[in-house]
């Protein structure tokens, strides 16, 4: 079952795992972006996330306070960002790019003194026999909690947007926010909330790049995931089940380049570790061309500030 | 008639920093009375009605419903008090379907199964047919309206506001729409109903309130008074109608023929097949309900639109593919309907805006730099020309009246000595005064040879001042005809009658 | 409870006091963080802001604020022209290691050509280099409706991968015993950008910089080209009236910024740095937005801005020697300048009221 030093079967499990970080940060850009809001900041937040998580978990001793406090660090990132677009009325753009450049800096400013550390393993949800079935056991049933939580999330972050009154709320304030205030709706509130909400999912993300993908912490740990999460938003057109395929796609993308550059294949290394990034372009026009169909399904007010003039 | 009192205002006021919206207001409506607030615009009829239905606070007097204090803090209270409102710019979104529509508008909606039932049986019962299923955005004015009266009327309200209802509909449709109102009367709802058309007011309300500048002036039964004196009451001086000086008919400088082109709107409408001709000297007036094509003809006109280069002729030269700036120079000028955004820029000043469309046909460029006290001179023109209240021209455009700015805008396309003029709802959102000054100036510049379509959802405005009438209808543009001889009915025919409502109230029809 | 009330003209006053206010906040909050990091805040404040202009060895850093304001500047004016048109190039980063690519390659190849030509077909390489990288994100968005800000910023990480190929193979110096990092551009006289007067800092970069900061405020207050830049920002729908095409402006934007980027690494690699390394980029791309932001995207307030922001990593470089302050605190402490900024921005075009105020 080798295809050029490479086993599907492996290749499949592994991608699972590399598709985590991005398809966390991406559903939670999706509810931010669903909301009318544009948060570029993806990326800072995701790797203020990855240290938050990384030193918590190196202090508690336990992976599950990791993630906790990784989506606690990625929340509060978010809570600056979200008080400077919906109380001060900054430019959501120029803001987000801020989150990021901050928290690049300030992730390395915390991570000082943290390399080379190992930190508590996250370990294989036990599934008995299950696991032992061959092709259907490594893919499906040997997996850490978040896997299995992550797909959960995609689950519920499409049923709330799709049946619950709160999910229409979300919607109505990002199709329009004059309309949502005329009926009485607290658009900035409900905004905050899902900018809250975005920021702990992209710290959660990061912080299973730092305790599950790497596992340790090193400088610019993210490298791009938080960019490419936001391409996957687009790419999804906006629908939750759509960001799991995004993930997985690009999870595979990713494992399948590395496992090439180990296999020695006759593609440059370079051309390979850059695939991702050509591959999110390549993606963003298909998706975008065509008289636009993701433009068509873009909330109608994303990136604009609303003020109550009267 | 008396009525049990149903709402009661005492003393209200309000003020926003340099504008006292709403000045020691005091009213009463009765139960299943149809009460009017009639007023200019700016006279503080929407500050009114968003205290009542909880938008704003008022800073003083008190309000009392059924028999007890009523203060709303937010809209929701005021839905569960038995207010409902029908919004003048609708407060739907586009993208959701008709029942999510109505959901969001409801304190606490039932399952969307259920609610659908109900959205067909109440649209049925008051002949306002309507699909739970279908997007918002693909419906038109006329319908989404009656989302908006449906969302009211699940919720059993005992008070129903309605902002400005009727400028969206065709005659056929107010009709029905005042069918709908009187059933509702009848079985006991109160309708406090905004306008500033008179014809109206007269034919449905019981009482008035007649506000200006923020102030009760008068209260009285429209159907006693003329149209005219609840005119004078409205703005406080008579007002004389515009002087026409008909010039002479020249040949044709602006000829559109058979032109068609997909709306860069989304949600919008489609051109399909637009023919017109219009001779110097000639005023032509397009009417029609909002959303049936007008923005993206504007848009075709002025060249932010392109079409094959026949469809267009601009004093006999072919201008189809011609941009804006181009088409300015060919002698073709255009006024947008949106001011904050489209015919302006609202954060620039008011020199910036005059040099945003007579930068070519005043000569404000050299070499491609720009002349800026050349620029001002003309910014300046136009405010002592046009009466353009403002500090000055150097103040951000956002910071004038809706008015000022109109008077801005249109007089900073009248002299630029155009040959062709577009204007796209002259003078919407503008009190009266302005408003005459506005449609006098348009008339001295076809008196003195300019072509002219002026596209309004003002009936009254279009007979006032066009020789010819035609109506854009999903896009598509009847045959003009002579103002002179029309009939309110054949113009009611002309746009579409009532759109897709051959069912409603058939016990009548 | 405070309130925003809209101005209805925009504050002049604090148009200009806000980068002021935003930088002395960020010296408080700055000054806190050091504080927590165990240094002494004002010591920190001063090493960062005071000695590099004035300091003891202020003769040889003052040169090294030239050094480090000129790529900044050359880059934030690019970005500013399109920041104001709604146009968000964020992959300058990438445009300036092309630029530094394609100029040292072009003048690599005619090594070792001793013509006066070398440099300024260096510069034009340079110049095309980063307007082509620019061009992708640019095309891509007028034909197909991409995203600018995704694609640019992905192809950060393309230009990276390319420099690292660049140095450890195909710009690789032959002489160079198979160490990675191209031949070095002080021993290639034809193709170097030394420093114009001694010990001043000044090279070709800065000068360039400062010329077109001047060009650019020429161009925004004074052309019809720069009044569609800002018309296009502030109201798209009044731009395309006017008669604005949205796409030409796209290309025009972008490709300009790509330029100036390229320009940045064109006189980086052939001066200061000295040769393509893998390690060539140092985030001037990055920084550089701050630095458009800073200077409120007017091209005089950038070319301060700039020195500002140059003053930061100097003086951050300082701190980080002789003080032992982790050089990511100044990365911080840059990032919060921008937060100030955008946040005390709010001034411009807002007032704060007390709700209790007049209400009830």
């Amino acid at each position: 079952m080798d295809f050029g030093g490479i086993n599907p079967v492996i290749l499949i499990a592994s991608l699972m795992v590399a598709a985590v970080p991005i398809m966390l940060a991406a559903l939670g850009e999706l509810v931010v972006e669903k909301a009318g809001v544009l948060n570029l900041g993806v990326e800072g937040m995701m790797i203020v996330g990855a240290i938050c998580g990384f030193i918590t978990a190196v202090h508690t001793g336990s992976p599950v306070m990791g993630f906790l406090g990784g989506a606690v660090g990625g929340a509060a990132l978010s809570l600056v960002f979200a008080f400077l677009t919906q109380v001060l009325l900054a430019n959501q753009v120029a803001t987000g790019l801020a989150l990021t450049l901050f928290g690049l800096g300030f992730a390395s400013l915390m991570g000082q003194g943290y390399n080379g550390i190992k930190p508590p393993p996250t370990l294989s949800v036990p599934m008995g026999p299950l696991a032992d079935i061959p092709v259907l056991g490594p893919i499906l049933f040997d997996h850490d909690w978040m896997v299995y939580m992550s797909i959960a999330l995609v689950a519920l972050v499409w049923w709330v947007l799709k049946a619950t009154r709160l999910g229409l709320i979300i919607r109505a304030v990002g199709e329009s926010h004059d309309a949502a205030h005329a009926l009485g709706y607290k658009v900035n509130r409900i905004r905050l909330g899902c900018i809250a909400f975005g920021g702990a999912m992209a710290g959660l993300g990061g912080a299973y790049i730092s305790l599950v993908r790497v596992p340790q912490w090193v400088d610019g740990i993210t490298a791009g995931a938080g960019w490419i999460a936001l391409a996957i938003v687009v790419f999804a057109s906006w629908r939750p089940w759509r960001v799991l395929i995004g993930a997985y796609l690009f999870g595979g993308i990713t494992v399948l380049q590395l496992n090439l550059q180990a296999a020695g294949s006759a593609i440059p290394v370079e051309y390979l570790s850059m695939s991702p990034y050509l591959i999110t372009i390549l993606v963003l026009v298909i998706m975008s061309s065509g008289r636009g169909r993701a433009a068509l399904n873009a909330p109608a007010s994303l990136g604009q500030n609303f003020h109550a003039a009267r | 008639m008396t009525r049990p009192e149903l709402l009661k205002i005492e003393g209200i006021s309000k003020s926003y920093p340099g504008v006292r919206a709403n000045d020691d207001v005091s009213f009463a409506v009765g139960e299943g009375e149809v009460h009017a607030l009639l007023g200019e615009n700016g006279a503080g009829k929407s500050t009114l009605v968003k205290m009542i239905y909880g938008l704003v606070r008022p800073d003083e007097g008190k309000m009392t419903f059924r028999g007890a204090p009523y203060t709303p803090g937010k809209p929701g209270e005021a839905r569960a008090s038995g207010v409902a409102m029908v919004f003048q710019h609708f407060s739907l979104f586009e993208a959701l379907n008709v029942a999510e529509n109505v959901a969001l508008g409801m304190e606490n909606p039932p399952p969307m199964r259920e609610l659908a039932a109900r959205i067909r049986a109440v649209s049925e019962e008051y002949g306002l047919p309507l699909d739970p299923a279908r997007m918002v955005g693909d419906l038109s004015a006329g319908e989404r309206q009656r989302v908006e009266i449906i969302r009211c009327l699940l919720q059993d309200p005992k008070l129903l506001i309605m902002d400005e209802p009727t400028s969206v509909l065709t005659p056929q449709e107010v009709e029905i729409l005042f069918r709908t109102l009187r059933q509702l009367s009848a079985e006991g709802t109160a309708i406090l109903y905004i306008s500033h058309k008179l014809e109206e007011i007269r034919a449905l309300c019981d009482e008035a309130t007649i506000l200006r500048r923020g102030k009760v002036v008068a209260t009285c039964t429209p159907r006693e008074k003329t149209a005219r004196e609840l005119a004078e009451m409205m703005v406080g001086a008579s007002l004389s109608p515009p002087e026409r000086h008909p010039g002479e008919k020249g040949e044709v400088v602006l000829g559109v023929t058979d032109l068609s082109a997909p709306s860069p709107i989304p949600f919008g409408t489609s051109l399909k097949g637009v023919s017109f001709t219009v001779a110097r000297g000639e005023v032509l007036g397009i009417a029609g309900v909002a959303g049936n094509g007008q923005d993206e003809l504007l848009l075709a006109l002025s060249g932010e639109l392109r079409s094959g280069p026949d469809k267009v002729r601009i004093g006999g030269h072919a201008a189809g593919d011609l941009g804006p700036a181009e088409r300015r120079k060919a002698g073709l000028v255009a006024a947008p309907e949106d001011r904050y955004g489209h015919a302006a820029a609202p954060d620039m000043s008011l020199i910036e805006n005059a040099f945003l469309t007579g930068a070519l046909r005043r000569g404000l460029t050299k070499n491609g730099f720009i002349d800026w006290a050349a620029t001002k001179t003309f910014a300046e023109e136009v405010i002592a020309t046009y009466d353009v209240r403002t500090p000055g021209s150097h103040v951000a455009a956002r910071a004038l009246s809706g008015g000022n700015l109109q008077k801005f805008l249109i007089g900073r396309e009248l002299d630029q000595t155009p040959e062709v003029i577009v204007i796209n709802q002259p003078t919407w959102g503008v009190d009266a005064a302005a408003a005459a000054a506005i449609r006098q100036a348009i008339l001295n510049r076809a008196a003195e040879g300019a072509g002219v379509v002026v596209i309004s959802q003002d009936l009254d405005e279009l007979l006032e001042i066009a020789d010819q009438f035609a109506v854009l209808n999903e896009g598509r543009l009847t045959k003009p005809r002579p103002v002179q001889g029309l009939t309110i009915d054949e113009i009611g025919l002309m746009m579409g009658g009532a759109h897709g409502m051959e069912v409603a109230h058939h016990v009548e029809a | 409870m405070l309130r925003l009330e809209k101005r209805p003209t925009p504050s002049q006053f604090w148009l200009y006091a806000t980068p002021v206010v935003a930088v002395l906040l960020t010296m408080i909050a700055g000054g806190i963080l050091f504080g927590l990091l165990g240094k002494n805040p004002v010591a920190v404040i001063k090493t960062i802001f005071w000695d590099p202009i004035f300091g003891e060895f202020a003769f040889y850093l003052r040169g090294q604020l030239l050094v480090k304001a000129g790529p900044l500047i050359l880059i934030a004016i690019g970005l500013s022209l399109g920041f104001r048109a709604g146009i968000w190039n964020i992959g300058a980063e990438g445009q300036y290691i092309m630029g530094a690519i394609c100029g040292a390659g072009v003048a690599l190849a005619l090594y070792p050509t001793e013509s006066r030509l070398v440099f300024p077909l260096a510069i034009l390489a340079g110049a095309l280099g980063g307007w082509a990288w620019a061009m992708i994100p640019a095309i891509l968005k007028t034909r197909f409706n991409t995203n600018e800000i995704l694609v640019s910023l992905m192809l950060v990480y393309v230009a990276e991968t390319i420099l690292a190929k660049a140095s450890t193979g195909f710009l690789r110096n032959p002489e160079g015993a198979g160490f990675p990092g191209s031949r070095s551009f002080s021993t290639f006289k034809a193709a170097s950008n030394p420093e114009l007067i001694a010990g001043s800092g000044l090279h070709w970069g800065g000068v360039a910089a400062l010329a077109t900061g001047v060009a650019a405020y020429v161009l925004l207050s004074r052309h019809i080209l720069g009044f569609q830049i800002k018309l296009a920002g502030q109201a798209p729908r009044a731009a395309r009236f006017h008669g604005v095409n949205p796409e030409k402006l796209v290309l025009l934007c972008m490709g300009l910024s790509g330029a100036l980027a390229g320009l940045a690494g064109l006189f980086e690699v052939t001066g200061p740095a000295g040769k393509i390394s893998i390690d060539f980029n140092v985030g001037y791309g990055f920084t550089a937005i701050i630095v458009a932001f800073l200077g409120r995207l007017n091209p005089l307030g950038i070319v301060l801005a700039g020195f500002l922001m140059a003053l930061t990593y100097v003086g951050g470089e300082m701190a980080a020697t002789n003080m032992g302050l982790p050089s990511a605190a100044i990365q911080v402490f840059q990032g919060m300048l921008l937060f100030f900024l955008l946040g005390v921005d709010v001034l411009t075009n807002y007032r704060i009221r007390s709700a209790f105020m007049g209400a009830r």
